[in-house]
């Protein structure tokens, strides 16, 4: 009898540990950047192409960071949150492009002329603000997506935090939902801005 | 027809390899030319993981993030970067675990040491099985008592005579 207690334990126990595997996220990558300095970068702003903007420019501000793109099917589904938050929120929140065109996967990259694939990608996200709305202090174009492999983006959205001093506290994967934004970000926010 | 089968799947195989080969040739061209550097950037390519497609190096993924992973591979290996440089860009930015194995540190320990921890428990049980089994049988092995013995041998006599 005991011996089948002894087997029946070791059951259990090999449940609950398939059990708490199998409820992790194997997309939460931990960010290697959280606690380290905003990678730098000089691009361009969506509004004002003539203008380039980078993390030093926000330096004195708490500021979020919010990887997006017109074919990211998960950015739409985040984008009521966003638009909401830049409602209520005194914070600014910047967008980085990311691969607007190349991204999309429509498009024979071979074929089209680099100034080609500019234009149509301002066009595109230009667009595609002014149909859902824009929730974005302002954007950042990384037409070729290498500002994006510096700050780590592999599954867009993304979003990040970065303190006065250009520090990133926090970096969330996927879409922001109420709750994450109700109970993660705002309240760092609130910390980091006191 | 077994042997149809198999030249049959020989041909899908080779078919499927080959496209794969063709979504890649564009970018390849660069640096097939240099072939040390192509072979570096296949090993380098089969020591990162694909973080879109989790289980796949970037060697075999053609995840687009793949794909530009390999062409940074690409641009740093052309810049004269060491291995170790390319690698550490990497996980800079990805963490480790853009590392398809995994270092050797306090949060891996479990990781590395796990299967080992096990068999060690697993040889121990069966060593403290074992023992027990022995001294067990042992135990039941004693010669027989002199009353024992009278009797076995009044039992055989007893069927002799049958």
């Amino acid at each position: 009898m005991n011996r089948y207690y002894w087997i029946l334990g070791a059951f259990a126990a090999l449940v609950a540990l398939l059990a708490v595997g199998l409820n992790l996220n194997p997309r939460d990558v931990p960010s290697p950047l959280v606690g380290k300095p905003a990678p730098t970068f000089n691009l361009n702003v969506l509004d004002t192409p003539e203008k380039m903007l980078g993390p030093k420019d926000m330096q004195g501000k708490v500021w979020l960071f919010n990887v997006w793109s017109s074919w990211c099917v998960s950015c739409r589904a985040e984008h009521p949150v966003l638009v909401e938050f830049s409602k209520k929120a005194n914070v600014p929140l910047v967008g980085l492009n990311y691969k607007e065109v190349r991204g999309d996967g429509n498009f024979d990259m071979s074929k089209m002329p680099a100034d080609e694939e500019k234009k149509l990608a301002f066009q595109r996200a230009n667009q595609w603000l002014a149909q859902h709305g824009n929730p974005y202090t302002l954007t950042v174009m990384d037409i070729d997506g290498r500002v994006g492999i510096d700050y780590g983006v592999y599954g867009v959205p993304e979003t990040y935090v970065i303190d006065k001093t250009g520090i990133i506290r926090m970096k969330h994967t996927g879409p922001i939902s109420p709750d994450v934004l109700a109970q993660k970000i705002m309240p760092l926010l609130a910390e980091l801005n006191k | 027809m077994k042997r149809h089968l198999l030249i049959a799947l020989f041909i899908f195989g080779s078919f499927f390899g080959s496209t794969v080969a063709f979504a890649d040739a564009a970018t390849e061209a660069a640096t097939a030319a240099d072939p040390v550097a192509e072979k570096r950037l296949q090993k380098l390519s089969e020591e990162l993981r694909c973080l879109v497609c989790q289980n796949q190096t970037i060697a075999d993924s053609n995840a687009e993030l793949a794909q530009d992973l390999r062409r940074e591979v690409r641009t740093m290996i052309k810049d004269g970067k060491s291995d170790k440089e390319i690698v550490d860009f990497m996980v800079t930015r990805y963490g480790d675990f853009v590392l398809y194995r995994p270092p050797v540190k306090g949060i891996t320990l479990l990781l590395w040491g796990g299967p080992v921890a096990l068999m060690l428990l697993g040889l121990f049980i069966l060593q403290r099985y074992l023992r027990r089994r022995a001294t067990r049988i042992n135990a039941e092995d004693q010669p027989l008592s002199a009353d024992e013995s009278s009797r076995a041998d009044a039992m055989l006599k007893e069927i002799d005579q049958k």
